[in-house]
């Protein structure tokens, strides 16, 4: 059995009166391939944020690494090998491409800014050649790329990858899974969060299903998305 | 009755009544930086541009204050419709907004009041109201109809708009624009019309609220300034897109400022407004009487 | 200054120019406009040449949290008074001179900033802006109350006899004093730009929470900026006592400064050092010009009316103009 990457225990957070996730466990093992999945509103991207640290504030607690997350910024988790992309592409539109992957490589510390290693970023997601472009030049898998990209130029344990795939085009799809395996294969521990459900079965080792803010299912992908709870949860609405 | 009680409550009691004048002023950029979230720092240059007018236009007719910034409302109207779509052609369709945006109101800011510096001079002006020198009395309490009459006009006004929004479809597709666009899109409502529209809305409340100023007090080109920090700092506790939550926040700073200079002197009445700015940011930045986000 | 400083932008456009190569072009630039104002020799050129120079330390300055971070700052006005009071009140306390006032006023206008900083910027960008305008308000106020310094009355600060360093009048020294504060701070930019500092100024700029997410600690970046954009904002005003011999609250904490910090940069252009560089010389010339020939008043419409314009018709300022990048 492989070592624990992530612990997630008893995640919970309300906005005012509507609470949006409670009592989520989950542990994930390194290198393991984990999709996440859940309808609209389930509380995907309010795990995901909970757990880059973008919001203040939450129930459980999260351990990262053998370590406790609470307290942490979002950049001291991204430092700690935390690393996640944004479900609409975010590129820093004032800073070409190479740029982009420069900035992460500037303040992490553990290696050097240097042209050379944002080119070889850039390489692995084929972007090189557009390295001198801005943003607002890329097409919208180009923008995903980069995106990834600048997620994993600090080589990351984990990475949360938030609908990856959203709105892309079967080949792009498939482009962006390449890539995604690629990474896992070099150690990148992943969550794939995505309503492309050929993505995530295509790509997921394991499952575990939000519904409503509860972890309704977790386990081998076939099983899962097999149990008559999480078809009423898909088809049901 | 106790002397320190009278004052106390007479503080509070003409307190209500600034209140009043300050919701007039807060009132138009509850709409536009509340719903809109155009961040128009010029609003009170605006107020105070309708306040000379009206001063003008009162030595000249001799006509009422209040009456004069209604007719001048209409202006207003198409002033704040023309700069809405000024705004919206350079900054708010190039996503630019956040810079280029706020220094496009603050070059407006400085247009207006340099220019009225060069049209009227930089000296003070008033108009006075028939009523302005009719004090009621309720016992100890005295109830200066120069400050009562601009704060019900106003009141009444905020009233109306409230109703508007709240009534009609258009008053509606307002209170949406600023929550949904793309709902807007598909009842086959143009957004950019309705945002000018309740742009020019919020310049006529401006407009108003310069004749409820011009009443109260002398107003000199560069009287807006001092509102600035007031009506941002009002509308926030509100919690923005509230024309309720203004009110009460407006009354609420008004108290608070005129008891503060009533008991330790009118200079600190700017430091009050800054300091209630920067608590409520710092606690609760959805406003006093904002629901959570 | 603009004649020399122009003439180091093309050396600076083939990015490989390192940090000690631009702050040695910054010090040639520097001497050498010295030397030529010392040629000319005229008080009247010494004091137009100072006022740009004030400009110029004051655009550069603002730009550093304006442009490279994104927040604006409306309150550099009161940064600027800040400087200026801080001559008054070393001055009258401990009887130093101008050199030694400069770096109390960098020292005032640091922890000013960093002050505002603290207080204002966990709030969003137009949050930030709307603090700052407040901020002016307020400090306005006590300097008005604090009679130590004049209150509203203003104070008289009177220029040493004796000029030092063997300048021909006082006016000179200032002027040099002006010049080497101007190269100075353009210096400071653009060591700031080309850094890490800028890289990550520039990432928050334009979207934080992927900044944080890229692992920048955006929070400790915009104190970082608004500390130095304070400092070197009221190192600009420290000299305006001796400028005027006088100087009193509704001239330092006047509308002019707020508007013109913030029109330089954008008519120049934010994204580089260049922009508030030629937004000041170009803004601060015509209007040293217009003010001879018409009222100060209209002067201010000008600058008004300029920012409006360029702000509409060209968002990234002259500099945007001719790279035509975005």
């Amino acid at each position: 059995m492989n070592d624990i990457v992530l612990r997630a225990e008893g995640v919970g957070k309300r906005f005012g009166g509507f609470t949006a996730l409670s009592g989520v466990d989950l542990e994930v093992r390194a290198g393991e391939r984990l999709g996440l999945i859940g309808p609209n509103g389930s509380g995907k991207s309010t795990f995901t944020n909970c757990l880059a640290g973008a919001f203040a504030s939450h129930d459980g607690a999260f351990t990262f690494q053998g370590q406790k997350l609470a307290g942490l910024k979002p950049h001291e988790r991204a430092r700690r090998g935390l690393a996640r992309t944004f479900q609409l592409p975010r590129p820093f539109r004032g800073l070409t491409v190479i740029e982009n992957i420069r900035v992460p490589l500037a303040y992490a510390g553990r290696e050097a800014a240097t042209e050379a290693r944002a080119m070889e970023c850039l390489e692995a997601v084929e972007l090189a050649g557009k390295a001198h472009r801005m943003p607002k030049e890329l097409t919208q898998v180009e923008l995903r790329r980069l995106e990834l990209a600048r997620a994993t130029a600090l080589r990351p344990e984990l990475l949360i990858a938030d609908e990856a795939m959203a709105g892309l085009s079967h080949t792009e799809v498939d482009q962006i899974l390449a890539l995604l395996f690629r990474l896992n294969a070099g150690g990148t521990t992943i969550i794939m969060i995505e309503h492309v459900m050929r993505a995530v079965t295509e790509f997921s080792q394991r499952l575990a299903v939000l519904v409503a803010g509860r972890k309704v299912a977790d386990g081998e992908p076939r099983a899962v998305l097999a149990l008559p709870e999480v078809e009423e949860a898909y088809l049901g609405r | 009755m106790d002397p320190g009680l009278a004052l106390l409550l007479n503080g509070v009691v003409s307190g209500l009544l600034l209140g009043g004048l300050y919701a007039a002023a807060a009132a138009g950029l509850s709409v536009s930086f509340g719903m809109l979230d155009v961040v128009n720092i010029a609003h009170p240059a605006f107020m105070v541009l309708g306040a000379l007018l009206v001063a003008l236009l009162w030595s000249a007719t001799g006509l009422d204050p209040l009456l004069l910034s209604l007719l001048l409302a209409p202006a207003f109207w198409a002033l704040g419709a023309a700069i809405y779509v000024a705004y919206h052609h350079f900054f708010e369709r190039r996503g630019d907004e956040a810079i280029q945006g706020l220094a496009f109101f603050f070059g407006v800011m400085f247009l207006i009041e340099v220019g009225l510096v060069l049209a009227v001079g930089p000296e003070q002006h008033f108009a006075d109201a028939a009523y302005a020198g009719t004090t009621w009395r309720l016992g100890e309490i005295d109830l200066p109809l120069r400050m009562l009459v601009p704060a019900a006009v106003a009141l009444a006004a905020i009233g109306a708009l409230a109703l508007f929004l709240r009534r009609t479809f258009t008053g509606r597709a307002i209170a949406a624009v600023a929550q949904d666009r793309e709902a807007l899109r598909l009842l086959a409502i143009d957004p950019v019309r309705i945002k000018r529209l309740a742009f020019g809305i919020s310049i006529a409340m401006a407009a108003l609220a310069g004749g409820a100023l011009v009443v109260v007090q002398p107003v000199d080109a560069w009287s807006g300034h001092v509102f600035i920090g007031r009506v941002f700092a009002i509308v926030i506790m509100g919690g923005l897109a509230s024309l309720g939550g203004c009110v009460l926040a407006a009354l609420a700073f008004g108290v608070v400022e005129n008891v503060t200079a009533t008991f330790y002197g009118p200079s600190w009445s700017p430091a009050v407004a800054f300091g209630c700015l920067l608590l409520v940011l710092a606690i609760r930045p959805q406003g006093l009487f904002g629901r959570a986000a | 200054m603009s004649g020399a400083a122009l003439r180091a932008v093309p050396l600076a456009a083939p990015r490989r120019l390192g940090h000690a190569g631009f702050w040695l072009a910054a010090a040639v630039a520097a001497l050498l406009l010295i030397l030529a104002l010392r040629g000319l020799g005229s008080e009247y050129a010494y004091f137009a040449a100072t006022f740009v120079l004030q400009y110029v330390v004051l655009a550069t300055a603002w730009n550093i949290l304006g442009g490279y971070a994104g927040y604006v700052n409306f309150g550099a006005a009161a940064f600027f008074a800040a400087g200026a009071y801080t001559t008054v009140a070393i001055g009258k306390a401990l009887g130093l001179g101008l050199l030694p006032c400069i770096g109390f006023a960098a020292v005032v206008g640091g922890a000013l900033g960093l002050g505002t900083g603290v207080l204002t910027l966990r709030l969003r960008g137009a949050y930030f802006a709307i603090a700052t305008l407040c901020l002016a308000v307020v400090l306005q106020t006590l300097v008005v109350n604090w009679s130590y310094v004049g209150g509203s009355r203003g104070a008289y600060v009177l220029r040493p006899r004796e000029v030092p360093l063997g300048f021909d009048s006082y006016s000179g020294l200032l002027c040099a004093v002006a010049v080497v504060l101007a190269a100075l701070a353009v210096a400071i930019a653009r060591t700031i730009e080309k850094s890490r500092l800028g890289l990550g100024l520039a990432a928050l700029r334009d979207d934080e929470a992927a900044a944080e997410a890229a692992g920048v600690p955006t929070l400790r970046l915009k104190l970082v900026a608004t500390t130095i954009s304070g400092a070197m904002m009221a190192v600009a005003g420290a000299p305006l006592p001796y400028l005027g011999s006088y100087v009193e609250p509704n001239s330092a904490f006047g509308l002019a400064y707020a508007v013109n910090a913030i029109a330089m940069p954008l008519i120049g252009g934010t994204a580089s050092w260049a922009g508030p560089l030629i937004g000041a010389v170009l803004l601060a010339s015509l209007q040293q010009a217009a003010t001879v020939t018409i009222s100060s008043a209209a002067n201010l419409l000008i600058v008004g009316g300029v920012l409006v314009v360029f702000v509409c018709i060209a968002p990234h300022g002259i500099i945007g103009l001719f790279r035509g990048r975005r």
